[in-house]
């Protein structure tokens, strides 16, 4: 029993949901995020952040492709997760899973990716010779009509496409948000808020990865980064995170004002278990920090070289920050007794499928996805060399 | 005026044959649920038996806290009866001690589920009451483990109990998420999600349970809970009756009599 602080159920010793459980939520949260930024530019129309357009679809299908596998590996029998998608249980939450996923993934990213590269693609076509050639023709599905007819078609498909795909993704993560917020059993997760909160935290997520990415690979190939579209970038990261923020306070400040049975075991959770997790790096470091760097270089006007790495710095730290956020949510949750008289700890073991390594490796996996996506598909386009 | 009556008419050409498709689908969805009575009942005796008709009852349990002395044999009987896995602490039913001292400090145990007793620390403080909580899967009419379960391996039999396929759960743990009572764990060995059938096995064949019948003091009453007279029908007009989380409108169909507000 060690770690445990007061009464527990003798049952809650195991702890059930654990490191993959957490990155599962994290990793949708940034395929809905990315899709999101992506769709600015189509449906809103912000020109500026054109240059990260196809590299926020290819992020969010990479990290799309990698999301199911957490959840397969942490199953007690994986052998059988293919009953979900035969015999679902329309009743849960989590059965619904594999349709919102193959929607996301075959009506939404696909096609759109599918009709915005499909004029490239021909081009390629024609100008690679051997296996490539043929590789990028089985890709345009041995379409090769470029005139300008077919073209304006491709162009408002992915136009209809990104309009359903924006309640796609709202219903992709707020549906992830919703098999916590709907467990009446755990009051840290139970409130009507948490498919919103999930879904803005998955938007601040998701603009700060792409633009880590948009950064890291620019200054990689050596190329020059378009500031217009990183302080664009920048200032929609910065109002996701003001929506964000709001959210989470309202969501606290409610609990604290109706100060239900549980408010004692959760603000002892805090204070025991969560407080470096959740104040200091959530909400210090992953909030604060960024929302007042990004607000003061943008005010202050500084120097195009500061900028740039006051919003890397600053969308690192954000990114830390929605991971201990879902590291909240989920470890957080079980933490605490459903008896509400005491708490039990969480051991994160190294090794094992459960463990720290195997996570860290379905963490890196998208990225490994997302640098072969690039390969096959270069998302750059007009770039000024430095 | 005619044409109007024509228009549901079938009408070759695709559009048509999509909209039929679509409408005979859910039929289709349907039709296991049309069995006749007959092919069900012949479904029903092959799982059941002749004798036992899940429809006929419906089963619930009685639990006077003020009976309980803690002896821990019901925990031991489960643990013998159904297998449980020893170890760490893994409990289909288990009992759990309370210590109330006069400055309203509650102090809750329950070692090794209380299946080798209790020590007893009554005298060490200023303790006004105590007393001891059996507890066990509350087999409830409006089930959240149920509702959670993604592939339906969880469910409620016609007589009520809720039960879990173990050939079919894939393990996922989302119920024992949901229980708000600590009910459930994961089998150690087959992977998947466990918890208290009320003995299923035996009250099919008209047997208590086994940690009603191990109980010496009759703290546990076993029987159903509508209908015909039963052990249980009658603890229920005899006793005043409070259910555990009342307030989650789970509708438990585990009762108790004598129970306290600290009890949670």
């Amino acid at each position: 029993m060690k770690g445990v602080i007061g009464f527990i159920y003798p049952n809650e010793i195991e702890l059930h949901w654990g490191l993959l459980i957490v990155i599962y939520p994290y990793i949708t949260g940034l395929v809905a995020g990315a899709f999101i930024l992506a769709s600015l530019e189509r449906v809103f129309n912000v020109k500026e952040v054109q240059p990260t357009y196809r590299l926020a679809l290819l992020t969010a299908l990479a990290f799309l492709i990698a999301a199911p596998l957490p959840l397969l590996a942490h199953l007690g029998r994986p052998e059988r997760f293919y009953e979900i998608l035969m015999t679902p249980n329309v009743q849960s939450a989590m059965a619904m899973f594999g349709f919102v996923y193959a929607w996301y993934l075959m009506a939404v990213l696909l096609l759109e990716i599918w009709f915005d590269y499909r004029r490239d693609l021909i081009i390629w076509a024609q100008e690679s010779k051997g296996l490539k050639k043929w590789i990028y023709k089985a890709i345009a599905l041995f379409s090769s009509d470029v005139s300008e007819q077919a073209i304006q078609f491709d162009k408002k498909a992915v136009k209809t496409i990104t309009i359903i795909g924006i309640p796609s993704a709202f219903l992709l993560h707020g549906y992830v948000g919703f098999i916590f917020g709907s467990v009446k059993a755990n009051p840290w997760w139970s409130s009507v808020l948490m498919p919103i909160v999930f879904l803005f935290s998955a938007i601040v997520s998701g603009i700060a990865l792409v633009l880590i990415i948009y950064m890291v690979s620019t200054l990689l190939r050596g190329k020059e980064l378009d500031m217009p579209c990183l302080d664009k970038l920048a200032s929609f990261l910065f109002y996701a995170m003001i929506i964000d923020f709001s959210l989470e306070a309202l969501d606290f400040i409610q609990r604290i004002y109706e100060s239900e049975e549980s408010i004692h075991i959760l603000s002892n959770l805090i204070s025991e278990r969560l407080f470096v997790s959740l104040i200091i790096v959530q909400l210090l470091l992953g909030m604060l920090v960024p929302l007042f760097a990004i607000a003061s270089v943008k005010m202050f006007n500084l120097p195009a070289e500061l900028r740039k790495y006051t919003y890397l710095i600053s969308a690192l730290l954000v990114e830390v920050g929605i991971f201990t956020t879902r590291w909240n949510i989920v470890i957080g949750g079980q933490l605490f007794s459903k008896s509400f008289r005491g708490l039990t700890a969480y051991k994160m073991t190294v090794g094992g499928i459960e463990g720290l390594l195997a996570s860290s490796v379905l963490l890196l996996l998208p990225f490994l996805i997302l640098y072969l996506l690039i390969k096959i598909l270069p998302p750059w386009e007009g770039e000024k060399s430095t | 005026m005619k044409e109007k009556n024509n228009k549901r008419e079938f009408q070759p050409g695709r559009r048509n044959f999509i909209k039929w498709a679509l409408l005979s689908l859910p039929p289709a969805l349907l039709l296991p649920g049309l069995l006749s009575a007959e092919e069900r009942q012949k479904i029903e005796e092959l799982i059941y038996g002749k004798s036992y008709n899940p429809r006929e009852h419906r089963w619930g349990m009685g639990i006077k806290v003020d009976k309980c002395i803690g002896c821990g044999r019901c925990v031991n009987a489960c643990k013998l009866e159904n297998n449980v896995p020893e170890e760490p602490f893994y409990f289909r039913t288990w009992v759990e001690q309370f210590a109330i001292s006069s400055g309203g400090e509650v102090t809750v145990q329950s070692p090794n589920g209380g299946r080798y007793g209790f020590a007893d620390h009554t005298q060490e403080k200023n303790i006004i009451r105590s007393f001891y909580v059996p507890k066990l899967c509350n087999q409830c009419d409006k089930p959240p483990c149920v509702q959670v379960c993604p592939v339906g391996a969880t469910f409620k039999t016609d007589d009520g109990v809720i039960l879990v396929d173990a050939k079919y759960c894939i393990g996922c743990r989302y119920c024992i998420q949901a229980c708000p009572y600590g009910a459930r764990f994961l089998h150690p060995a087959t992977r998947v999600a466990e918890k208290c059938t009320f003995c299923y096995h035996r009250i099919v064949k008209g047997l208590l349970p086994a940690c009603v019948e191990a109980c010496p003091t009759q703290a546990r009453v076993f029987g159903d809970s509508e209908g015909k007279a039963s052990p249980l029908i009658r603890f229920l007009r005899m006793n005043k009756i409070w259910v555990l989380k009342q307030y989650l409108n789970t509708e438990p169909k585990v009762f108790y009599a004598d129970l306290d507000m600290e009890v949670k």
